[in-house]
This record gives C-alpha cells, sequence and structure tokens, in this order.
C-alpha cells in the first residue's frame, strides 16, 4: 500500500500539520511501510466479529449537575500563550 | 547503610521507628542524584527545596503520631503527568512552559498519603515510544549499561528507580510503556486493569488504552503504591467504581493450586536466546512453588502490534488536537491567519514520532479508509480481548517474556519506526484488552536484565501480585543492582 505525495499532504491538512518537503518524502516512505505491514489484519475474517472501541462496561457516566470548585479565570488562562481582559486571544478565522 | 538503596517498605520500617527522619531520607535521594543523574540522566526536572520542604513536613507528622501509608518516602513523576506548579511537558517542546495549575489525582492521593516527590522524569515524547529517544530533550540511559536505551515510555522513572535516584515511581502504560523500561532496568512496573486508576491529570495519549502504573524496587513496594493510587474518582468517568483491596494482603509465599499458563506463541517472534531460557526456567521456580503450569495459545497474538498500531495513532491523532497554540504551550509567532498558526504551531511543537502518529491515526480515520484501517484493527482488538477471556477460564495468571530482547543500544531503532515497535510485541494485548500485567526481574542475558510478565484477567491485580512475589521471594534477582558505582561506562 504505497502513499502517493499528494496523500501524504491531504492526511497533513487534515491534521493541521506543517510538514517540510523532506518530511512529506519520509512520511510517505514510513506510513507506507507501516500500512504494509498493518495489511495482515485483512487476513482475518471479522465479517461477523463486533469491533471493540473500549472495554468497559461503561457507556454514559452521569452525576448530578451540581456546581462545585473549579478552577480560578487566573488558573485557567496562566498558560495562554496570549490572554487579553479574561480571554484566550486567538487568531480572526473570518476575513 | 546507604539509604537510596533502600526499599520503600524498608525505609518505612525505619521512618516509623524513628532510626531514620524524612529528610535524611530525602537528602540521602538527592545526594544520589547529584552522584549519577549527570550519568543517568533520568529526570527532566528536579525539585530539591520542594522535596525537603515535604520531608520536613512528612517528620513533623510523624512525630504528631499521624499516619500515612508512604509518610516521608520519596519517590519521582513520569512528565506526563501533572504536578501543581511544576513543569509537565510531557518530553515535548510544544508543552515546554506548560505549568499545570492543579494536581493529576494519582499524585493527590500519593501527597495524601505523605509521599516527598523528587522531580519529573524524562518520557518519550508523549509517551509514544519505547526507549526515550524520541523525548525532544535527551535520552536517558540504562544504569545497567549507559550505552544503551532503559526501555520507554517511563524509562527515566524506570532509570531512576534503578539507579536509587527514587524509592518508587509513576508511570504511564499505553502499550507497554511502564512493563518494558521495568524489564530493560531490572526492577518491578505494573499496569493496572483500565479504570483502576484514575487519568485524571495524565495527558492523554491513546484514550482507550492509557493506564497509569507504579514502578518500584520490588513487588511489595509496587503493591503499597498501587494501594494508595488505585480507586475510583469522580474527575474520570472511565474509573471504576470497584473497592480496592488491601495489595499487601495478597503478597504470599506458596502457589499451590494456582494455574498458571504459559503463551505458546510469545516464544517465537523474535525473542531472544537468553529471554527465552531466563523465562523458561522461571517456569521451574513457579512449578516447585505448586503452581499448576500448561501451555496455552493466544491465536491472535501477532495480530496484537498491527491493530495497535493503527488504533492507538488513531486517538493520538484525536486527543493532540488540542494543541493548537491558544490555550497553553508553545504558539508560533507571526501567523497570518488562524491555519497557519496551527500548522507552523504543530510543526515546530511536536517531534517525528508524535507527528508520524498524527499521520498515521488521521490516515486510518479518515474518509474513505477508516473501514479498512481502524474499524478492522478494533474488530481485531474483539478477537484479541476473546483470546484473552478463553485464556482466563483455565488459567489464573499468564505468563511470557515482557520484551524479546534486553536493552537495545541507544540509536539502534531509531532508524525503522517498526523495529521501534517491535519493543512492544507482548505488552499491547494487555492494554487492547484492558487487563492488568506485571513485569518483574527473572535473570538476566548478556549481563543485561531479563523482564518476566505475568497477565492476569480484569481487577486480577491480587493473584497477579501474588505470583509475582512469591516467584521474587524464591528468587534472588532483585538484589541485583547495577554497575554504576563500580565500573566507568
Amino acid at each position: 500500500m504505497a502513499l502517493t505525495r499528494e496523500q501524504v499532504e491531504h492526511v497533513a491538512d487534515l491534521a493541521k500539520l506543517g510538514l517540510t518537503e523532506e518530511e512529506v518524502e519520509m512520511y510517505r516512505e514510513q506510513l507506507s511501510a507501516i500500512l504494509e505491514y498493518a495489511a495482515v489484519l485483512q487476513r482475518l475474517d471479522t465479517e461477523a466479529i463486533p469491533p471493540t472501541a473500549t472495554v468497559l462496561p461503561l457507556r454514559n457516566v452521569l452525576r448530578m449537575d451540581e456546581p462545585g470548585p473549579s478552577l480560578s479565570q487566573e488558573d485557567a488562562l496562566s498558560n495562554a500563550p496570549a490572554a487579553t481582559d479574561g480571554h484566550f486571544e486567538v487568531k480572526p478565522i473570518l476575513e | 547503610m546507604e539509604l537510596y538503596k533502600l526499599t520503600i517498605h524498608e525505609a518505612l520500617d525505619l521512618l516509623d521507628r524513628l532510626e531514620v527522619s524524612a529528610v535524611e531520607l530525602t537528602q540521602a535521594l538527592l545526594d544520589r542524584i547529584v552522584d549519577v543523574d549527570n550519568k543517568v540522566k533520568a529526570y527532566l526536572t528536579l525539585t530539591p527545596e520542594v522535596a525537603l520542604h515535604e520531608a520536613r513536613q512528612a517528620d513533623e507528622l510523624r512525630l504528631r503520631k499521624v499516619k500515612g501509608a508512604l509518610l516521608g518516602i520519596p519517590l519521582a513523576i513520569k512528565d506526563v503527568i501533572c504536578l501543581a506548579g511544576l513543569p509537565t511537558t510531557c518530553g515535548s517542546r510544544i508543552l515546554e512552559s506548560f505549568v499545570p495549575p492543579y494536581d493529576a489525582t494519582a499524585v493527590a492521593r500519593l501527597r495524601r498519603a505523605g509521599a516527598v516527590f523528587l522531580g519529573k522524569t524524562n518520557t518519550d515524547e508523549f509517551a509514544m515510544g519505547s526507549s526515550t529517544e524520541n523525548s525532544a530533550f535527551f535520552t536517558t540511559r540504562n544504569p545497567w549499561d549507559l550505552q544503551r536505551v532503559p526501555g520507554g515510555s517511563s524509562g527515566g522513572s524506570a532509570a531512576a528507580v534503578c539507579a536509587g535516584e527514587a524509592l518508587g515511581a509513576l508511570g504511564t502504560d499505553t502499550g507497554g510503556s511502564v512493563r518494558q523500561p521495568a524489564a530493560l532496568c531490572g526492577i518491578v512496573g505494573i499496569k493496572p486493569t483500565y479504570g483502576r486508576v484514575s487519568r485524571y491529570g495524565l495527558v492523554a495519549f491513546a484514550s482507550s488504552l492509557d493506564q497509569v502504573g507504579p514502578l518500584a524496587k520490588d513487588v511489595r513496594d509496587c503493591a503499597l503504591l498501587l494501594n494508595v493510587i488505585a480507586g475510583h474518582d469522580p474527575s474520570d468517568s472511565t474509573s471504576l467504581d470497584v473497592d480496592v483491596p488491601d495489595y499487601t494482603q495478597s503478597l504470599r509465599l506458596d502457589l499451590r493450586g494456582v494455574r498458571i499458563g504459559v503463551v505458546r506463541e510469545c516464544f517465537g517472534m523474535g525473542v531472544q536466546p537468553g529471554v527465552a531460557s531466563a523465562v523458561r526456567q522461571a517456569l521451574q521456580v513457579l512449578a516447585d512453588l505448586g503452581a499448576e503450569i500448561a501451555e496455552v495459545s493466544l491465536p491472535h497474538t501477532e495480530y496484537a502490534l498491527p491493530a495497535y498500531y493503527l488504533i492507538a495513532p488513531a486517538e493520538a491523532s484525536a486527543n493532540l488536537a488540542r494543541y493548537d497554540g491558544v490555550k497553553y504551550g508553545y504558539a508560533a509567532p507571526d501567523a497570518k491567519d488562524v491555519w497557519e498558526a496551527y500548522r507552523k504551531t504543530r510543526q515546530y511543537g511536536f517531534g517525528a514520532e508524535v507527528k508520524r502518529r498524527i499521520m498515521l491515526g488521521t490516515y486510518a480515520l479518515s474518509a474513505g479508509y477508516y473501514d479498512a484501517y481502524y474499524l478492522k484493527a478494533q474488530k481485531v482488538r474483539t478477537l484479541i480481548k476473546q483470546d484473552l477471556d478463553e485464556a482466563f477460564a483455565k488459567f489464573d495468571v499468564l505468563l511470557s517474556p515482557t520484551s524479546p530482547t534486553v536493552a537495545f543500544k541507544i540509536g539502534e531503532r531509531t532508524v525503522d519506526p517498526l523495529q521501534m515497535y517491535l519493543s512492544d510485541v507482548f505488552t499491547l494485548s494487555q492494554n487492547l484488552a484492558g487487563i492488568c500485567a506485571i513485569s518483574l526481574p527473572c535473570g538476566f542475558a548478556d549481563e543485561l536484565p531479563v523482564g518476566l510478565q505475568i497477565s492476569g484477567p480484569p481487577l486480577g491485580e491480587e493473584i497477579v501480585l501474588r505470583v509475582a512475589y512469591a516467584y521474587e521471594q524464591a528468587t534472588e534477582w532483585r538484589t541485583g543492582k547495577p554497575p554504576l558505582d563500580e565500573k566507568e561506562n
């Protein structure tokens, strides 16, 4: 299963991950090799097998909707690269 | 007596008899760190003043007859677990400046039990790796041979305990990251059942697999640490609401009636002869202790690796989407718009392996490939779990090597990611199935430690600890010490 450069660039775009030209080529080769290895899974007939997403018997874990202590605004913003007036600063997403 | 060589239970005896103070003990560990950590490089962050302050508090509490299961015991914490007010870097540039304002629940429980924190230990970036070579900062050395890796990703924690730089440590295990470094460093590490220990405050890697686990010098110490950190936590909705037994009560010397299955598939698959023979010799010891031993087949063993390396990266690619340079961590300067800000932040912030897994996971989840890769892997996960369910209907525990090889040389496996992934070939099924497993020393091959893995069913920590303890007490492997002081590496 050899990937093309276009596929690698498409995946990097989905993941919002900047890659250099060299990285695109490196990941093209390495991901192709890993996917080829993973192709052994296709040998197994799993038509009737349900998938396991989690091993826990839990589904929705609910609790009472009661207010409790939480981080202060100051603590919550303490690691922000940029914050103004108690808000996280972000780049504009609209023109 | 050199205090840094003590086990936790030995240190607790001395502390309780007031023969040693927590300050003396902590100072001994700090001195040891000064002596050897320039060679071992286990720690990313050291906090000697904080540790001594906590030790003084522990001494005062002890004089006031206040009890604490770990009162005055100096520990190390893997740097993917939050400790309030200290950097939690995850071995990554993207979190180099991140200082969490809160403790992880496992840390908070250790704190309440009176533990002293020496610092944060090195890890592969976001716990993705088997050697600490993926740390953005440096590679930790194996105290048994400084040219070799300590294993990973909890390699800093394992090397610290092994080298006498902490009495015990917390690690995390998503596919072997507690057990494999424990094996390669010749110490004991347990991956608890999925949900047994709260993951609140653990930086997420693969959320259906991650679990916090202790590393220590012997099985009793592991039980003592697990006693403190296990249990339900309302802040982690995946933590199990099941009572925690006193795990030290399961430490017994005989194994009469215990049924042990030896996993047949784990003796092919690239196992070094020295590793296989150490594990086979362990079987005789276990039989002499009264265990009933038979072979068992887990036919889907060979599929665990490809299934894991689709599921874990898929979950990682989703979890790591949060690193956007907005809420915390590195943010690329001078980006012209939000999309460029994301791309540049993540391009600079993440290392090669993390990018590789984000790419692989994103691909496996993307439209057109989801069924063939991610869904297929989840179905194979079901088959792997069924194998184990069937095996545990006949056996109390399963036995295998922890890792197919002893510690490998630094740089030996960094070129080919698949070679590195093979380090975990025997430790992935337990995470996929959510069961518990321990690794403990069972001998040496080429003068390097070999790990024996004992796996148990969900919430089978007691039987796993019992078998491990009986074996450990019947052998002398735990008294082996790395040659750090004797020879210059």
